[in-house]
């Protein structure tokens, strides 16, 4: 039974992580009164990439090769490592949230040297573009998750999410606080509105995009899987850290799948409210972002200050 | 039972109206359908395209870009466009090809990888329809990079890309 | 053997081979190529002795001291003192010192026929040599003695490259602002001899009582201001980034990776050992300086498009960071936790010796490049990655363990500040607790703008297309340049995966001060690298972190390339770009790269915008003949504090210059003035 449900975290966020796209996508064509394409498009994108064949560029060297592979694996040990749907797991990382959040920063890093390594200029302003936001979101991020560590008496993610619920109804004005700032940044480090527009073919608007301009077939297909993972990976940290409901405490298959569906139906809320803020505002322009984020540092500060 | 009764009763304008537009959506549909069950079975149920401009007048580039709206909604079928032709499996090429295009229609071309089938959109697009025969453009795109299939029209309906498309994709299933 | 090497015969073998290798580098100054070999053979002989010696004296324990008295006992003794934290920083030079030897040996061929081998062999042994005696001297006369060693003979290397006129004036800068932070040394030592009566520092320590409070608190401040100007902290920074990237690449290395430092060693060892106890805002201040340096320096580092400026800045952002261990150890120091003290103590130390080893591997790497490329302007290259793939390489690494990404060194070093600002908050009352809110919010801020920084500068330098014909002409630099390299990656990357063992090592250094031994240890490390808080706060595995980064990109690698579509063709082709020619100019620049973050910080950093066009004719303005756009940073430390003090003193010395009439008479009045009064008060 811990084999199973080991192999199921592991392979959770990737499996699960391009349904989520297709749902935003969803909801947005629904709003639209479009039809929209299927929840499962995105799958077989995927699928049909991986099948391609690839044009590298000449001036790129092997960081460029090499790269699509370590952004992917780090979602996908970050994924593995951050509590989904049980949270008492027979073994894991650390689940420190200092070890999430530079881990993921090691995946920007490689996403950001790739866009600069083709010599395109698209790739260049975008990688200039995503430093810039991740730099300035890195302070709201790590203050919103330090509120509710200060709250539970620790850093270690699985340890919050079983913590006592009722115990933190004391802070409950700071929980809310700290998770306006999260969404903030969660908003900004998975390209949403009004960071970017992740359907946007207009050079001008793109971040992540941009970056990805130059990779195909295979590479191209890990790049935008990973892009999906971490959504899921900032989606489920907001639904087990801030609403730690449903998550599952023990072993038990009822439990578990409990938990598994619990965790769809809080992600799915996500999707459906980014959606939501995705079809009623406009994209902003790039130096108002900063404003945005430190809205959000300010507010995970007072937050940890209305703890003291 | 009684209720639709009812309700025909109190209506006095019993009249119901089918526009063109609805049959054309329905059309649309139905050729959508089958559009979807061909990209299933040739893409794995997903195609990417890249559209370029060879110096089109930009009306082939109105009635593709009318693909995407509420009406016609490609993305439904599992088509959708793409912001490079690294990313995409078709080319859709508009206008005569200017020479000024020359280069970057060859560039877009090689970018592309393989599988990819390259489509010319308009009668502009086949001979320099009526540019024909001017120093600036290029008569004929398939001298340039080999041209897979044509969609006739000056420019073509929406409707007509799509039942196009649909065929190209039949032919290839029969191969 | 043990028994010898840790012993002051030991010490006495360390120092003389530098003295050897100095002088004989300097006889042999006639032949280039011996007298290079010389120097270096000397030095790496003294660091590794130097460097056996430290990790013995960490090891047993076996901390000794002896001194020779001279003509003056109270003034003057050559004392020596090697503690566990004497040892610890000699650690540090030895290891540094080694790696920048391997480095000079390929490196200072360059300099070949146009400069005196000799004498940088000279200057490069007496510094590190100063440098050793620096953290072992224990009286104040004999410490300043050296420390102006190393002042001077870092100065001789800073102007070594003399044909460049900026080289020299920022030699001028550094000499100036050395001395007026040995200036205030100097009276904080007087200070101290007023009321201890000796220049000792084991006499000082004991008799620490007999300081009034407010006599203390100036020496702080004093102490502060000197080894502040050495540490590089914000605002006595400016000749930091001047001289560091002047020198030499192997001694920009040794002075931004361990010169440094001796600021911090000295502040550990008069504000935690010496001036014991301290009162709290001791702490704050320093808490503060550092959120305060990491923050600017960092933002000034991404201002930069000179590489060597780039990393110098870098050093005063690391510096802020050690400082934020450093305080907030000072803090709980003087509030009596006394175990989250030595935890933070462990935090700064780690941090000293990581970004020792980081720093100076990427300005190892960086003078690679340029001995290449000769310049320093990041603009001016592009795509080396290609020309010079193992500097690359190890560029990358120092890069990614400078931004404290896993698993590399920087991170763990980074997580223990981290913890130990964490404890802060949750341990502390409000009022003092907002320090440390402060703390964490710039070290977050600090973490993600160096993130940016070095994609800048390894994206600017190493990838795309060259902006140069220099850089095609570029090879990969010389088997010993590669050494000193490699295995300061190396050690980047074994400090991580062993960064539980240099932890232990370190809580050792740290309960060799006096304050911590007997103090119960806050964190508990076991065998496989695992860290954990005491309290149950946080808890990290340094291996588990490694195996599963590793094991998860392997695996994904594996899956992806040989398991899905194995039979995927791979094509090469030009850069997709629109259609247009891309050319190098279309890459991003560095400062192009900035410019966002620059603007967005505008209030802080002060930048400026200038553009002038030329026109073909002047009377219609249609057709512009050349655009330049100046985009520059102020720099406001000497607009706003250097200036203004400046001016002061030219104003004073105008008032001065008024009784200098000129006239004999008057000049005579004066003596006869001057010799009543003196009279006076004899008689």
């Amino acid at each position: 039974m811990n084999i199973i449900i080991l192999i199921l975290q592991f392979i959770f966020v990737p499996i699960i992580s391009p349904f989520f796209i297709g749902l935003i996508k969803k909801i947005k064509a629904k709003l639209q009164n479009r039809q929209g394409a299927s929840v499962f498009q995105i799958y077989k994108d995927l699928w049909k990439l991986l099948h391609k064949d690839e044009i590298i560029s000449n001036d790129a060297s092997w960081i460029f090769k090499i790269a699509p592979f370590i952004v992917f694996g780090v979602t996908f040990v970050v994924g593995a490592n951050i509590p989904l749907f049980s949270s008492n797991l027979p073994i894991y990382l650390s689940g420190d949230i200092l070890l999430i959040i530079y881990l993921l920063s090691v995946g920007t890093f490689f996403l950001a040297l790739s866009g600069i390594d083709t010599g395109s200029s698209f790739g260049g302003f975008g990688s200039s573009r995503e430093m810039t936001v991740s730099a300035i979101a890195e302070g709201g991020l790590l203050f919103s998750l330090l509120t509710i560590s200060i709250i539970y008496g620790t850093t270690n993610l699985f340890d919050i999410s079983s913590g006592n619920i009722f115990a933190s109804n004391h802070f409950i004005l700071s929980i809310i606080l700290a998770f306006i700032g999260f969404f903030i940044v969660l908003l900004a480090e998975t390209g949403r509105f009004p960071y970017d527009n992740p359907d946007t073919h207009l050079e001008l608007t793109m971040i992540h995009e941009s970056m990805i301009l130059e990779y195909s077939g295979k590479r191209l297909a890990l790049m935008e899987w990973a892009s999906a993972n971490k959504y899921v990976i900032f989606t489920s940290l907001g639904a087990n850290i801030f609403l730690p409901y449903g998550i599952s405490y023990n072993t038990g298959i009822l439990s578990i799948i409990l938990g598994i569906l619990f965790l769809i139906l809080k992600i799915s809320f996500f999707s459906f409210i980014i959606g939501v803020i995705e079809s009623r505002i406009a994209k902003f322009r790039f130096f108002r972002l900063p404003d945005l984020l430190l809205v959000s540092f300010i507010l995970s500060i007072i937050a940890i200050g209305l703890i003291n | 039972m009684s209720n639709i009764f009812l309700k025909i009763l109190k209506n006095k304008n019993n009249l119901i109206k089918i526009n063109s537009k609805d049959i054309e959506k329905e059309e649309i549909i139905s050729i959508g359908k089958k559009i979807k069950d061909n990209i299933d079975y040739l893409f794995n149920g997903s195609l990417a395209i890249r559209q370029i401009d060879a110096g089109s007048d930009n009306a082939c580039e109105q009635e593709l870009v009318a693909l995407t709206n509420n009406f016609y909604d490609i993305e439904r079928f599992g088509i959708h466009f793409v912001a490079s032709p690294r990313h995409a499996d078709m080319l859709l090429i508009t206008g005569p090809l200017t020479r000024n295009m020359v280069k970057a229609v060859k560039d877009a071309y090689d970018a592309t990888p393989e599988p990819k089938i390259v489509v010319t959109v308009g009668d502009d697009a086949l001979d320099g329809g009526i540019f024909k025969g001017s120093y600036a453009i290029l008569d004929k795109i398939s001298d340039l990079i080999p041209v897979d299939y044509h969609i006739p029209g000056n420019p073509p309906s929406p409707k007509t890309i799509l039942l196009h498309i649909l065929k190209i994709f039949e032919v290839n299933k029969l191969k | 053997m043990l028994h010898l090497i840790t012993s002051s015969i030991g010490f006495y073998f360390v120092l003389s081979a530098f003295l050897i290798g100095a002088l004989g580098s300097l006889i042999l100054s006639k032949n280039d190529k011996y007298a290079n070999i010389w120097s270096n053979f000397f030095s790496i002989l003294g660091s590794s002795t130097g460097l056996i010696f430290a990790i013995s004296v960490m090891i047993t324990g076996k901390t000794f001291s002896f001194k020779f008295n001279s003509l003056y006992q109270h003034l003057l003794s050559f004392a020596f003192n090697i503690d566990m934290l004497s040892a610890f920083f000699i650690g540090i030079i030895s290891l540094i010192a080694i790696f920048c030897s391997f480095f000079a040996l390929g490196y200072v061929k360059h300099f070949y026929k146009n400069y005196n081998i000799g004498a940088l062999g000279f200057f490069y042994n007496i510094l590190i040599g100063s440098l050793i005696l620096v953290v072992t001297s224990s009286n104040a006369i004999w410490f300043l003695v050296a420390w102006e060693m190393m002042s001077i003979s870092s100065y001789f290397l800073v102007v070594y490259d003399r044909k460049d006129e900026s080289n020299v004036k920022a030699g001028l800068l550094y000499l100036i602002m050395t001395y007026v932070g040995t200036a205030f040394i100097l009276f904080a030592f007087l200070l101290i001899y007023k009321y201890t009566n000796s220049f000792d520092f084991s006499i000082i320590k004991s008799n620490i009582n007999l300081i009034p409070l407010v006599t203390k608190n100036f020496i702080f401040i004093f102490f502060i201001v000197g080894f502040g100007v050495k540490a590089g902290i914000i605002p006595f920074h400016i000749w930091l980034p001047l001289a560091h990237p002047a020198a030499p690449s192997h001694v920009s290395a040794l002075m931004s990776g361990v010169m440094i430092k001796t600021g911090i060693y000295m502040f550990i060892r008069i504000f935690m050992d010496i001036l014991q106890p301290i009162p709290v805002w001791w702490g704050i201040t320093i808490i503060i300086i550092g959120s305060i340096s990491s923050l600017l320096g960092v933002l000034y580092a991404l201002t930069e498009h000179d590489i060597k400026k780039l990393l110098a800045y870098h050093s005063i952002e690391n510096i802020g960071i050690i400082l934020l261990g450093l305080g907030s150890s000072m803090i709980f120091n003087s509030l009596g936790m006394i175990s989250l003290s030595l935890l933070s103590l462990m935090a700064s130390l780690f941090h000293t010796l990581n970004h020792a080893v980081f720093k100076s591997l990427l300005f190892l790497s960086a003078g690679s490049v340029i001995n290449e490329v000769h310049t320093r302007n990041m603009e001016e290259y592009g795509g080396i990655i290609k020309y010079m793939p193992q500097t690359a390489l190890f560029f990358l690494i120092g890069s990614m363990a400078i931004s404290a990404l896993p698993p590399f060194n920087g991170f763990f070093s980074e997580w223990l500040t981290f913890q130990s600002l964490f404890q802060g908050i949750t341990q502390l009352h409000s009022s003092l607790s907002w320090i440390f809110i402060i703390a964490v919010g710039s070290l977050a801020f600090t973490g993600g703008l160096a993130l940016t920084c070095f994609v800048k500068a390894f994206g600017s330098i190493f990838l795309a297309k060259p902006r140069s014909q220099e850089v095609k002409s570029a090879k990969e630099s010389s088997l010993s340049m590669r050494i000193g390299m490699g295995f300061l990656a190396l050690f980047s990357i074994l400090l991580g995966l062993f960064s539980g063992y240099t932890t232990i090592l370190l809580e050792k250094v740290g309960r060799g001060l006096s304050v911590f031994n007997e103090t119960f240890s806050s964190i508990s490390i076991s065998g496989n690298q695992l860290f954990k808080l005491n309290n149950g706060f946080s808890s990290i595995g340094a291996s588990s972190v490694f195996i599963f980064i590793i094991l998860g990109i392997l695996f994904i690698i594996f899956i992806f390339k040989y398991l899905v579509n194995r039979d995927q063709k791979i094509k090469t082709g030009k850069t997709w770009s629109c259609g247009t020619e891309l050319t190098p100019r279309m890459e991003i620049t560095s400062t192009g790269f900035a410019r966002s973050i620059i603007l967005i910080f505008k209030g802080i950093l002060k930048p400026s915008l200038q553009s002038d066009i030329e026109y073909h004719d002047f009377q219609s303005r249609y057709l512009p003949k050349s655009i330049t756009i100046t985009f520059k940073v102020n720099n406001v430390y000497s607009n706003y504090f250097y200036k203004p003090i400046q001016e002061i003193f030219n104003g004073l010395s105008m008032k001065v210059k008024k009784i200098q009439s000129g006239n004999i008479n008057l000049y005579i009045s004066y003596i006869f003035i001057i010799l009543i009064i003196l009279l006076y008060i004899i008689l």
